[in-house]
């Protein structure tokens, strides 16, 4: 393996070549995978007239599923930014620096390898165990039982299976955004007097704002587009469990226009939403 | 660099070569079939004795609800034999022209599922308003559509308020026949109501976390299977011998045995 020339020795050729090759490998491969993603979505959007779209979300499933995967998405999110924000904090504090050497800051990032498994594990993995934890026989089961709760099939439960599925996006994003935060701003905050839930709110919120707000809708996303888990922890009740996703895959057992219409609505939303927040990040 | 441009080459040329492997036909003793989720154990004790009958043939088995296997032939699957659970499937792809004489082979019948620590309340099919969480199938697919008839049926017989009390407990509505016998094994739902095939199956695992209520037969239905070889099936032959087999007295034991039951003569 030889070390390659300085280019202002390489024979004119070669520059000229790489030229024209560079930008057309970059340009192809690009396209390759832009057309890979662009193509479905064209397809699910133009193979239906407007029409036959508008027919498909007049179907009875559709008002009960998009009402209620908005607000369970909604109370999934408040719940990973309620949580996962000091969770984060703490995680990012403990394993960096000083503190991320000793034998505590191995234990913290065990417990972050630990929340963030959740991405990996396929859909229906993730309802088994939701399951065999909160189930009638899980290992809460008798404890939730005795005080009255059933998780299984409620509302609740498509909460526990959104924020189970999508906390560790933001997570990750906000571990990483607390660890690039300059250490010194942190003892300055800290030598000027502030105090630890100061620094956090005043100092290290604000300037990992955009890492938290992508991380955010990250987040959002996975939970919108949560199923596996979902039908098996929640069960498929039209008003109650049945998500947008879970009505799409009710829908094409019988009618794939309405199941159409459907994706399109979920995209639309998840769309504009993934604006909103990015914009707002952006300020 | 230029050993790095030859491994980036050689991985490529091994990606292409094995994805030309993937794409190559299967071999050519496969005999792909295509069967209703509701069939898997009973054609899978036929695939082995398919198999010691005809030397040199491998069953390979695509397993799904009959609505999905359906959309998979009509998108150009390529298989050989299509059993259903539900005849207005078989019958939309015998218009298409996809499949060739399909025929009924077994029936099937609902039967109520009920975990076992309510065995001993949950008797008859009458006691079925006492459980507290009831899972069944979506109205779309084939035993949902069955459970609410029977639902009706018994309105009929129990009065109107017996279904509206049945409806009340129902916690959800599952997109497949195992999904709701899974609900029921794990214990989170009371009662279900799923094929008498499926349940035979679940107690077949060893473990006894069911039992069995059978329906009235005045208030249940039937769900009958049609079979077929497909049109452009890669190997008729085979594909017609397994359609025999199936249907063959000694198929007729196989099924039978996982919970099947002869049609009724129409």
């Amino acid at each position: 393996m030889s070390a390659a020339p300085p280019t202002g020795r390489r024979a004119p050729w070669r520059r000229t070549v790489l030229a024209i090759a560079w930008p057309g490998a970059v340009g192809l491969l690009s396209a390759l995978l832009l057309l890979l993603v662009a193509l479905p979505l064209a397809g699910l959007l133009f193979s239906a007239s407007p029409r036959q779209l508008l027919a498909g979300l007049g179907d009875p499933l559709v008002v009960p599923a998009l009402r209620l995967t908005i607000f369970t998405t909604t109370v999934s999110l408040l719940v990973i930014l309620i949580c996962g924000t000091p969770l984060g904090w703490v995680i990012a504090r403990r394993t960096s620096g000083g503190s991320g050497a000793g034998r505590a800051g191995k234990v913290w990032r065990v417990l972050e390898t630990v929340v963030e498994l959740p991405v990996v594990l396929p859909p229906a993995v993730a309802g088994v165990a939701l399951l065999l934890a909160f189930g009638r026989r899980g290992l809460l089961g008798p404890g939730l039982a005795a005080a009255g709760i059933g998780l299984p099939f409620t509302c609740a439960a498509v909460v526990v299976a959104q924020t189970f599925v999508a906390a560790p996006f933001y997570l990750q994003a906000a571990v990483a955004a607390f660890r690039r935060l300059d250490p010194d701003l942190i003892l300055v905050a800290r030598t000027l007097g502030a105090s630890r839930p100061r620094v956090l709110f005043t100092v290290a919120i604000p300037v990992s704002w955009p890492s938290l707000a992508g991380g955010a809708a990250m987040s959002w996303a996975r939970a919108l587009g949560e199923f596996g888990a979902t039908l098996m922890f929640a069960g498929n009740m039209s008003g109650r469990t049945q998500t947008l996703p879970l009505a799409i895959y009710t829908a094409l057992e019988s009618d794939l226009r309405t199941a159409q219409s459907l994706s399109i609505l979920l995209v639309a939303v998840a769309f504009a939403l993934l604006v909103a927040i990015r914009a707002g990040a952006r300020r | 660099m230029h050993r790095t441009t030859s491994v980036i080459g050689l991985v490529v040329a091994a990606l292409g070569g094995w994805g030309a492997a993937l794409a190559a036909k299967p071999p050519s003793g496969d005999l792909v079939v295509f069967e209703a989720a509701s069939l898997k154990e009973a054609f899978a004790a036929l695939a082995v004795r398919f198999e010691k009958d005809h030397p040199g043939a491998h069953v390979v088995t695509n397993t799904a609800g009959s609505q999905e296997l359906r959309a998979q032939i009509e998108h150009g699957a390529i298989a050989d034999v299509f059993a259903s659970a539900d005849q207005r499937h078989m019958s939309a792809l015998a218009t298409e022209g996809l499949v060739v004489g399909p025929a009924l082979f077994a029936c099937n019948e609902p039967v109520v599922v009920v975990r076992s620590g309510l065995a001993g309340s949950l008797k008859t099919f009458a006691d079925l308003p006492r459980a507290e969480r009831i899972v069944v199938g979506a109205p779309e697919v084939p035993i949902g559509a069955y459970t609410l008839q029977i639902f009706q049926k018994a309105g009929a017989r129990y009065g109107a308020d017996f279904t509206t009390r049945l409806q009340a407990k129902v916690v959800s509505r599952e997109l497949n026949v195992r999904q709701v016998l899974a609900k029921v094994v794990l214990g989170e739902a009371d009662a279900g109501i799923v094929y008498r095939s499926d349940a035979l199956a679940a107690k077949g695992k060893g473990k006894e976390t069911i039992a069995v209520v059978p329906i009235p037969p005045d208030l249940n239905v039937t769900a009958a299977y049609p079979i077929a070889a497909l049109k452009a099936a890669p190997r008729p032959e085979l594909a017609r011998a397994f359609v025999d087999l199936v249907r063959s007295p000694a198929g007729a034991t196989v099924l039978r045995e996982a919970g099947f039951v002869p049609c009724p003569a129409p």
